[in-house]
């Protein structure tokens, strides 16, 4: 360790840590503390990477992330940056670039035919021949990229947490930490953020050998971390900016979306390194990474060096070198009448040769180019940039420091949209026109003195305080004194070249000459042909530099070449950060998990997982689908079909709604019947279509399917808004269960589970009736969907499990079995139905499948009305058909979105085929021409591989040939409900209402082992988790439990607050509130959550009454709306509550945001969601309901995440008093 | 991600809410011509300025109006939409139809 110096103060090492590590094959030790550059550089190892390019040796050149050839692997990360990375015992590590080691890597070859190699060859060289091009790429793909991928990189979960603040300043420098404390004092809530293991940032090692700097940060760091309202997050950094100020600071651990109020951005300066030959050896380094390595890693920069600048920075650099004990034999400033103020008289005094108005031309290596062994001094012109080298002469030095000038770090000030001007009294962009709540101070703002720049950070608090609404006289805006900071081009000419800008591609000043030669002059162009700052450290160090080379080669001004685009991230960030948590909400019916254990193949259908089909043992899709639909045809089939949208229509003008929402006509449709409703956009394209029951004057229920419903009842929703009709409307999509029995036997198995006389002739198709289904109150509905003898049950969600297994049960003997998703689509194109958004797209209009018989145009208005009377008038251009192929088909099967053809034409399209094993035939739909629509008419499909394939136009239904056999099947079926009377009667006590007990929407399957149960309300429930001991520790830190089973009513519209009034129940004052019913009777007790203004929630406490009496209670007045509802609704609780919502809600539930009282609707784990705050039993928790068809799956987000922060399920017990 | 403020519920992220469309006052079905509605229904102003937008609050089923400049995307109001404001030349006619269907 033989560059390790004495203790410096605020050094970052802990030295009664000794670290042992390797590198390329060698033991190294550090202490920790250590970056593993640093304790390479003590070690006085100084080949530590390769270049991207080149291959050439490079060693330390900034100490601050971009040093981005020193990327090193240790067998499962790869690219790790060596000069911010702390070392850790027994790392095993490599460089990335190298082939057969970093010190005799293979490629450096490369550096030697550099000449062949200008910038944008590849673009040109191998294009011809064109068959040598597969071994070329081989060859650019080998040498592009770095570092190898780990396909084997274990799985480690990285959190992505929501997190608010009113002020976020990014950078903990002496700007940064002024603003931060300044903004604390007058009250605001600040976070403050540092990519920099430590915070003080220039402070800490911009020190000219001041011994008093280390007390004066330590002293501000006191003062801030002292503040309660400030969090200093250090190792973490802003990745980019989005709108309304959403901050991704990223650490090691993940990802926080900080949202602030206000942003100060005090990300300071990258130094920007002069250009000469070899300035890339290792040895030569910029000026603060000598400063960082003495300071923070207390390791000596070199023996004997010379400093070579631009500006007065470098006179400080050589004090510092001095303080470190290196020799410091020439300081060569590169401006000709330097003076260097007070340092170059302490400088002089100590003996440093002083060369103002010289340059370095060149750096020169080691025979072997691994390190810097001289430099080649000479007079220069800095004003006409010519080196005069008539004089020149060397020094033999061991390293040099250089300081040119500095470029802003304004990568997220770009990004929010700041307007950026070249000033040249610091020959710096600077902010001209910031976005509103986006503040920038210190370097980065084009301060550089340190009293100035801590002005400069108390005035952008000031602004921001104001911004804020605080009423402050502005502080005076604090500008920069004294000598520009940077040089206006610090770039030496050489003939020889190798004088290079950027460091990660290996661009020399040559290659921007070639860039601009070929008409690449454009700093865009020039970007993408040069490759500058396209490298890993995306031209921190390199895009000024850039932009001064063009300014100069265009002959124009800095500020008319601008910058390039700046984009997140900041800097590179790993796809394990980004990846993290993700949210995969689904929907389940109640019935999922029958349909699990009886093999059903499920499809995701939107939200919802459905079950598709149920394949017995080694049985393929296609057998299922049929045998399947062969159950339904000629014994019975259940399907579940719970994912239907279910809307409630309610209000003395629902049929008015009905009537201008949807084309048909309803006003006149009687209480107890169904009818087709069809919704159309304005232009006259059909959207989706569904059923609509009259269950009585003033209430509809419509059944949609399941793709488009939430979209269906959006529109609803909008239409109410606009037309204001005296109705509410009612998604009970999750709160009811629905299956749908078909099939000759149905009707049979459905009767000896209710009383109601279900013949065809007394219960026909399209209609509805309400009454009991073992035991459980269900809308029945007739409708001929998948067959036209079918029953759907609509009954409450939580019951529908039993039903379905009183009719599974029940048509045992019958040969009843369970039919998908997909032997459905089969089932209804038998019955000749189409399906809007397969049998339709984006511009089908109603003529065009033949529904005009579903359109009442003489009706005042519906949407899309206006549009219909005009293509009404217009010659039909395509028409849905249905078909059959030749009977025996057996040639390739056309498929769905297969053309048809006409001659050359193309005459329209399949949308629908498939093979019935019952009718034996190829059936489908497609669009022909009007000229071949007759019954008859053939026409010809091309199939994939391009065959013609004859196909026949038929009546609809495709069954109605086939399907004598109804009458017959009718026939029997009622026979053998005749001898089976007996049976009837024997299950009759299943038949009529009594208690039937609900099932949780949520999955206890974890606690499987453990979990007691018991019936609370009728409801299943865990009361005990674990053990009583293990769910109130998990409670203490966070408990999530399922209090799902409480009672719960909802109630909604114009008088909803009047009707609650009548019913003695409390009413919270304000939208988004609730309030307690009464604390003083344990029946009583009820939250009452107001939603919006005019729809309450009602939740009795474990055993009260409320609810239950208001849904007792059948009798409403007009304009009040009952709501359905089957919530799966939680209790969080513990220390780490709030935890758990930052990964799963944006929304800041903090106390104090969150006010006592608020209902937040909201989103949690992307599903719609209520929560609040309660104070139970002198505790804090959080109360969270959402839809019961999403419990499961909420369920297992909160319980991975409880687990994951050492809580987890707790049962109901722990409630319960 | 950007903020949108529903005039119920309050500031949420971006992520909570679906657009709805440009809102347009619709022409009077009844006496404009077919060149007029093909018109309304299918041409839409691209050009960026200050627009007003549907946007819905999906959490709460809220829908509601934004007033937002597409060149800037500055929101600078949103409101619920005032009743009645839609579909106004049919009164008579639907409360016609009403009656019958009582």
């Amino acid at each position: 360790m033989s560059f390790r110096i004495p203790k410096q103060s605020g050094e970052w090492l802990d030295r009664s840590k000794k670290i042992n590590f390797s590198f390329e094959g060698e033991q190294f030790s550090a202490f920790e503390g250590d970056t593993i550059s640093s304790a390479l550089w003590a070690a006085e190892q100084k080949v530590l990477g390769r270049s991207f390019k080149y291959h050439r040796p490079r060693g330390v050149l900034s100490l601050a992330n971009h040093d981005v050839n020193i990327l090193m692997t240790d067998g499962v990360d790869t690219n790790m940056r060596a000069d911010v990375l702390e070392v850790k015992e027994g790392m095993s590590l490599t460089a990335v670039n190298t082939v057969g080691g970093v010190k005799k890597d293979k490629n450096s070859y490369i550096d030697s035919i550099s000449p062949l190699l200008p910038v944008g060859f590849y673009y040109k060289a191998f294009h011809t021949p064109r068959r040598l091009f597969p071994f070329w790429e081989n060859m650019i793909r080998k040498a592009a990229g770095l570092g190898i991928t780990n396909f084997n990189y274990p799985r480690i979960l990285k959190r992505k947490v929501h997190t608010h603040c009113d002020l976020l300043v990014i950078g903990a420098g002496p700007t940064g930490l002024t603003a931060a404390y300044e903004a604390a004092k007058a009250g605001l809530e600040v976070t403050i953020i540092d990519e920099n293991r430590h915070a003080g940032g220039s402070l800490g090692y911009n020190r000219a050998g001041d011994k008093t700097s280390a007390n004066y940060l330590e002293d501000l760091l006191n003062k801030v971390t002292r503040e309660p309202n400030i969090t200093l997050r250090t190792g973490a950094y802003a990745a980019g900016y989005y709108p309304d100020h959403l901050i991704p600071v990223v650490e090691a651990s993940g990802i926080s979306k900080i949202r602030a109020k206000a942003v100060i951005v005090a990300s300071g300066a990258f130094e920007q390194p002069p250009v000469f030959r070899y300035n890339d050896l290792p040895g030569v380094m910029l000026g603060s990474a000598a400063q960082r390595l003495i300071y923070r890693y207390s390791v000596k920069p070199f023996s004997n060096g010379i400093v070579v600048t631009a500006n007065d920075y470098g006179y400080r650099v050589a004090i510092d070198l001095l303080e470190a004990g290196t020799q410091v034999l020439a300081l060569v400033d590169l401006r000709s009448g330097a003076k260097g103020g007070l340092h170059a008289v302490a400088l002089h005094q100590r003996g440093v040769k002083i060369y103002p108005g010289h340059c370095v031309y060149e750096a020169l290596a080691t025979s072997d180019k691994s390190r810097v062994k001289g430099a080649v001094i000479c007079a220069y012109d800095d004003k006409q940039n010519i080196a005069l080298t008539s004089n020149k002469f060397t020094l033999e030095c061991d390293g040099i420091a250089m300081s040119a000038g500095w470029a802003p770090a304004a990568a997220l000030l770009y990004q929010a949209g700041t307007g950026m001007q070249f000033d040249y009294t610091v020959q710096q962009f600077v902010p001209s026109r910031l976005p509103e709540g986006v503040f920038a101070a210190g370097k980065v703002n084009g301060i550089f003195n340190l009293e100035q720049r801590m002005l400069d950070g108390a005035r952008a608090t000031n602004d921001v305080l104001r911004y804020l609404g605080h009423l402050l006289t502005p502080l005076a805006i604090e500008k920069h004194v004294g000598l520009s900071p940077s040089h206006s081009y610090p770039m030496v000419p050489h003939p020889k070249g190798k004088n290079f800008v950027d460091f990660d591609e290996d661009i020399q000043i040559k290659d921007f000459e070639n860039a601009a030669k070929e008409g690449f002059d454009n700093i865009e162009l020039m970007k993408r042909f040069t490759t500058v700052g396209m490298g890993p450290s995306q031209g921190k160090h390199s895009n000024m530099n850039a932009i001064r080379i063009l300014a100069k080669i265009r002959g124009l001004p800095v500020e008319k070449i601008g910058t390039t685009t700046s984009r997140p991230f900041f800097h590179p960030t790993p796809i394990g950060h980004l990846g993290g948590r993700g949210f995969h909400p689904h929907r389940l019916t109640a019935l999922h998990d029958w349909h699990a254990a009886h093999g059903a193949v499920f499809t995701d259908i939107g939200a919802w997982k459905r079950a598709a089909y149920y394949p017995s043992s080694g049985q393929s899709k296609e057998d299922a689908i049929q045998a399947e639909a062969l159950a339904v045809r000629k014994a019975a089939g259940i399907i579940d079909g719970s994912s239907f949208g279910k809307i409630e229509v309610y209000g003395s003008d629902a049929a008015e709604f009905l009537e201008r929402f949807f084309t048909g006509s309803y006003i006149s449709q009687k209480v107890g019947t169904c009818r087709y409703v069809m919704l159309l956009d304005e232009s006259g394209v059909v959207i989706d279509d569904g059923i609509a029951s009259r269950l009585a004057t003033d209430l509809f229920y419509l059944s949609i399917g399941t793709s488009n419903a939430a979209a269906v009842y959006r529109e609803m929703q909008r239409s109410q808004q606009e037309w204001q009709l005296n109705i509410g409307l009612v998604n009970a999509t999750g709160a009811y269960g629905a299956m749908n029995i078909a099939g000759p036997s149905a009707r049979e198995i459905l009767s000896t589970l209710t009383d109601i006389d279900l013949s065809y002739a007394s219960f026909p198709n399209s209609r509805i009736q309400e009454a009991f289904v073992a035991g459980v109150q269900a809308r029945i509905i007739r409708v001929s969907f998948v067959s036209d003898m079918a029953y759907e049950l609509h009954v409450p969600m939580a019951q529908s499990r039993h039903v379905w297994d009183a009719l599974i049960e029940a048509g045992k003997k019958h040969g009843l079995r369970p039919f998908g998703s997909d032997t459905q689509r089969l089932l209804r194109l038998e019955m000749g139905h189409y399906m809007p958004g397969i049998d339709t797209d984006g511009l089908t209009n109603p003529f065009e499948i033949g529904a005009d018989w579903a359109i009442t145009m003489e009706k005042p208005y519906f949407i899309g009305q206006r549009s219909l009377s005009i293509l009404a008038k217009r010659p039909i251009r395509k028409q849905l058909v249905p078909f059959v192929l030749a009977t025996n088909f057996n040639a390739e099967m056309p498929m769905e979105c297969n053309l048809v053809i006409d001659g050359n034409e193309i005459a329209g399209r399949v949308t629908s085929i498939n093979y019935s094993k019952f009718i034996d035939r190829c059936i489908g739909f497609a669009y022909v021409t009007p000229a071949k629509k007759a019954v008859g008419s053939e026409f010809q499909i091309r199939t994939d591989s391009g065959a013609l394939v004859t196909a026949t136009v038929v009546e609809k239904p495709f069954l109605k040939n086939q399907i004598k056999s109804h009458h017959i099947s009718e026939k029997s079926a009622l026979d053998v409900q005749a001898s089976t009377s007996n049976l009837n009667t024997h299950s009759d006590t299943s038949k009529h209402s009594h208690t039937v007990l609900k099932v949780t929407p949520v999955d206890h399957a974890e606690s499987k082992a453990t979990a007691k149960w018991a019936v609370v309300n009728d409801m299943e429930i865990v009361v005990e988790c674990a053990s009583a001991e293990i769910d109130q520790a998990r409670k203490k830190i966070l408990g999530i439990t399922d209090v799902s089973c409480l009672t719960r009513y909802g109630v909604k519209g114009p008088q909803a607050t009047k009707w609650l009034i009548d019913h003695q129940v409390a009413i919270p004052t304000n939208a988004n509130t609730w309030t307690v019913n009464t604390e003083n009777s344990r029946e009583q007790k009820s939250l009452v959550l107001r939603l919006g203004s005019s729809e309450f929630l009602i939740e009795d406490q474990w055993d009260g009454l409320v609810s239950k009496k208001l849904l007792a209670d059948s009798h409403r007045i007009a304009s009040t709306y009952p709501v359905a509802r089957a919530d799966a609704a939680f209790i969080l609780s513990g220390s780490e509550v709030l935890n758990l919502f930052s990964e799963l809600c944006s929304i800041d539930l903090r106390d104090g945001a969150l006010l006592a009282s608020d209902v937040v609707m909201t989103q949690v784990a992307g599903i719609s969601a209520l929560v609040m705050r309660q104070t139970l039993n002198g505790e804090q928790i959080y109360r969270l309901w959402c839809d019961g068809t999403y419990g499961s799956y909420m369920w297992e987000m909160l319980l991975e995440i409880a687990v994951e922060l050492g809580g987890g399920a707790v049962g109901l017990s722990s409630y319960q008093h | 991600m950007k903020l949108l403020t529903c005039p119920v519920n309050g500031t949420r992220p971006l992520s909570e809410f679906i657009f709805g469309g440009e809102y347009r006052e619709a022409p009077n079905q009844n006496t404009c011509t077919d060149a007029e509605w093909a018109a309304y229904v299918h041409n839409r102003h691209g050009a960026p300025g200050d627009k007003k937008e549907w946007w819905y609050h999906s959490p709460s089923g809220t829908w509601f109006i934004a007033e937002r400049n597409t060149l800037t995307d500055k929101v600078s109001r949103t409101y619920l939409v005032s009743p009645k404001s839609v579909v106004s030349d049919n009164t008579e006619k639907e409360a016609a139809v009403k009656g019958e269907g009582q």
